[in-house]
């Protein structure tokens, strides 16, 4: 699972140190692109090109981390076997996604270590959404669902993107993503559909949830800027509210369905222009969270260190003379 | 109790305890890959709980969602070695590979139990618990070798667990009729057979085996007396199911 949210600000035009790349790599590498090859680890990219892939590959693998937190808080409170089971399971899946992306970003040059470190130092960012609580075991079904449901909707659109390790790993992503969703939307529907406290606890859970929902996709494209080369680059494959749009277009239906109803009173389809109307989200709440000053900032990475600095004598262990490190290819 | 029944619950009760335990590496792991593997090993035991209290359904005991989600400690019958908390890795790891040699064995053993369903529950466990085992002993030999600090938390957490792990082999009063009746071999023989099994992977590593029959085992949990963790852990794992229990989550 994963949001756009802050992933593509780039530096202005001007730093972006395009004018020091030899013109005619950088217009094969251009041409390649737009005849819809893929660019592999050992091909030559322009280091701009590398950088937000690093970044960007980075931040999706700290979100499936980060992201298995929250829910998995609620494994040990997972009501009954079968529901016990599948959250066990979809978790874990997260996890496997954070090592398959650490993977792809390491073709890139950058260790797994490095990036942890950076995760734990708040030096690199993960998606927003997983900064705000879980309270209930509604909450954790909300993210299954609906988390999982916009990180798909990402995520198909990235796997067409123009870095192949990155493909490859959103390709085999997306086909697990596919089962969480159903996970998530079957355990939507037993609690919206279920006794009145399940009800309750369901409505409570995605009255919380919503108004970060509606930011997962990252500000509005009319805040959002310097995206056009990414999107030549087949970086950033289509636009945050373009995702936003077909995101409601599928799920804000399938929620009304089951009886729930969302915390926005302007949430309507415009018939006509066939795109979704609502209350423009907070975006300076949005920025205040993202810059550390949420409600779960500090516990999320107060977690993630307490993992790395408890684990770091068994990985001292691993390092032995005659184990080096290899980058991955693929 | 009935022998099948005292058995049973006693197997199911470790299972899903350790089960339960193991899954809370999700997000703690020293490396991912221990994150997943351990998830894989608390999803598989969790998995074999559920087969064992669906054979005591069978034999006209509650649903096993009832069984494992509504009783509290005094009515579980695990050792004590599985609910203590997960503490660090070296703990965690020490744990599983003495505990699941002892499933391992114990399972095969009960591949021919006269118990028909639970000879055929066996024969299938078995199989994942060798990967169980295959897991634990790479590790130990990995850790048990490896740098002065590994070796000496290995070390510690050993000498900490053995007499936990000793607890796993108390035997209760269905014991003889257990054996006689050729449900299982008893609790005896799996702990000479698991102790040459330990012994042998111990013996590959630059860890000291202590003299394990001279420890005092931590018994008490087959009968219901178990330590001050259990029951925070069965009211955690029941928070959600308690709020409504006629619920269909």
């Amino acid at each position: 699972m994963y949001g756009s949210a802050s992933t593509h600000d780039l530096p202005t035009t001007a730093a972006t140190g395009l004018e020091n790349e030899d013109p005619i790599l950088l217009a094969e590498f251009e041409a390649r692109i737009a005849r819809g090859e893929k660019i592999e680890p050992n091909d030559w990219m322009p280091a701009l090109y590398r950088k937000q892939l690093i970044r960007m590959i980075e931040q999706h693998a700290h979100s499936e981390i980060i992201g298995s937190l929250p829910e998995g808080t609620w494994i040990t409170r997972a009501p009954g076997f079968r529901r016990k089971m599948a959250q066990m399971a979809k978790v874990q899946d997260e996890v496997g996604h954070a090592q398959l992306l650490y993977s792809a970003a390491e073709t890139l040059g950058k260790t797994r270590e490095q990036m942890l470190t950076d995760l734990i130092n708040g030096k690199s960012k993960y998606s927003n959404v997983f900064n705000y609580p879980t309270p209930t075991w509604a909450d954790s079904n909300v993210i299954s669902w609906l988390i999982d449901a916009g990180a798909i909707v990402n995520q198909l659109a990235n796997a067409k993107g123009s870095y192949g390790p990155y493909c490859r790993a959103l390709d085999r992503i997306c086909a697990e993503e596919a089962f969480h969703l159903k996970y998530g939307h079957d355990a939507v529907v037993h609690m919206a559909t279920g006794t009145p406290i399940q009800r309750q606890m369901m409505q409570a859970a995605l009255n919380r949830w919503w108004p970060a929902i509606m930011t997962f996709f990252g500000p509005s494209d009319k805040m959002s800027v310097h995206t056009e080369i990414l999107m030549r680059w087949k970086v950033k494959m289509a636009s945050n509210d373009e995702c936003r749009n077909q995101f409601l277009d599928m799920y804000v239906p399938k929620i009304w369905e089951i009886g729930l109803t969302l915390p926005d009173p302007n949430l309507r389809k415009n018939e006509e222009t066939g795109q979704w109307e609502f209350t423009e989200p907070d975006w300076e709440d949005f920025k205040r969270v993202i810059n550390g000053d949420g409600p779960c900032n500090a516990e999320r990475i107060a977690v993630r260190r307490a993992a790395e600095e408890n684990g770091a004598w068994v990985r001292r262990a691993l390092r032995t003379p005659k184990t080096q490190y290899v980058r991955p290819l693929a | 109790m009935d022998p099948k029944l005292d058995l049973l619950y006693r197997l199911a009760d470790d299972q899903l305890i350790l089960g339960h335990r193991n899954s809370e590496w999700n997000g703690l792991g020293p490396i991912l890959e221990e994150d997943i593997a351990f998830s894989s090993m608390a999803q598989d035991k969790l998995g074999h709980s559920l087969q064992l209290y669906s054979l005591l359904h069978q034999l006209g005991e509650a649903e096993p969602d009832t069984v494992a989600f509504t009783r509290n400690a005094p009515q579980f019958h695990c050792c004590q070695l599985v609910e203590l908390p997960i503490g660090e890795y070296d703990f965690s790891l020490t744990r599983h590979f003495l505990f699941d040699h002892a499933e391992l064995l114990r399972f095969e053993a009960l591949a021919t139990s006269t118990y028909e369903p639970l000879a055929q529950v066996a024969r299938k466990l078995r199989g994942e618990l060798k990967y169980h085992v295959l897991h634990a002993n790479t590790w130990m030999k990995r850790l048990g070798t490896a740098t002065e600090e590994a070796i000496e938390r290995m070390q510690r957490s050993l000498n900490f667990t053995l007499p936990y792990a000793l607890g796993i082999f108390e035997k209760t009063d269905a014991e003889a009729e257990i054996i006689s009746t050729g449900l299982f071999v008893g609790e005896d023989e799996l702990r000479s057979r698991w102790l040459e099994s330990i012994t042998k992977v111990v013996a590959q590593t630059a860890l000291e085996m202590p003299d394990v029959l001279s420890l005092a085992p931590v018994a008490g949990g087959r009968q219901g007396q178990h330590t001050e963790f259990l029951q925070p852990l069965l009211d955690e794992m029941a928070e959600v199911f308690r709020l409504d229990p006629t619920a269909d989550w």
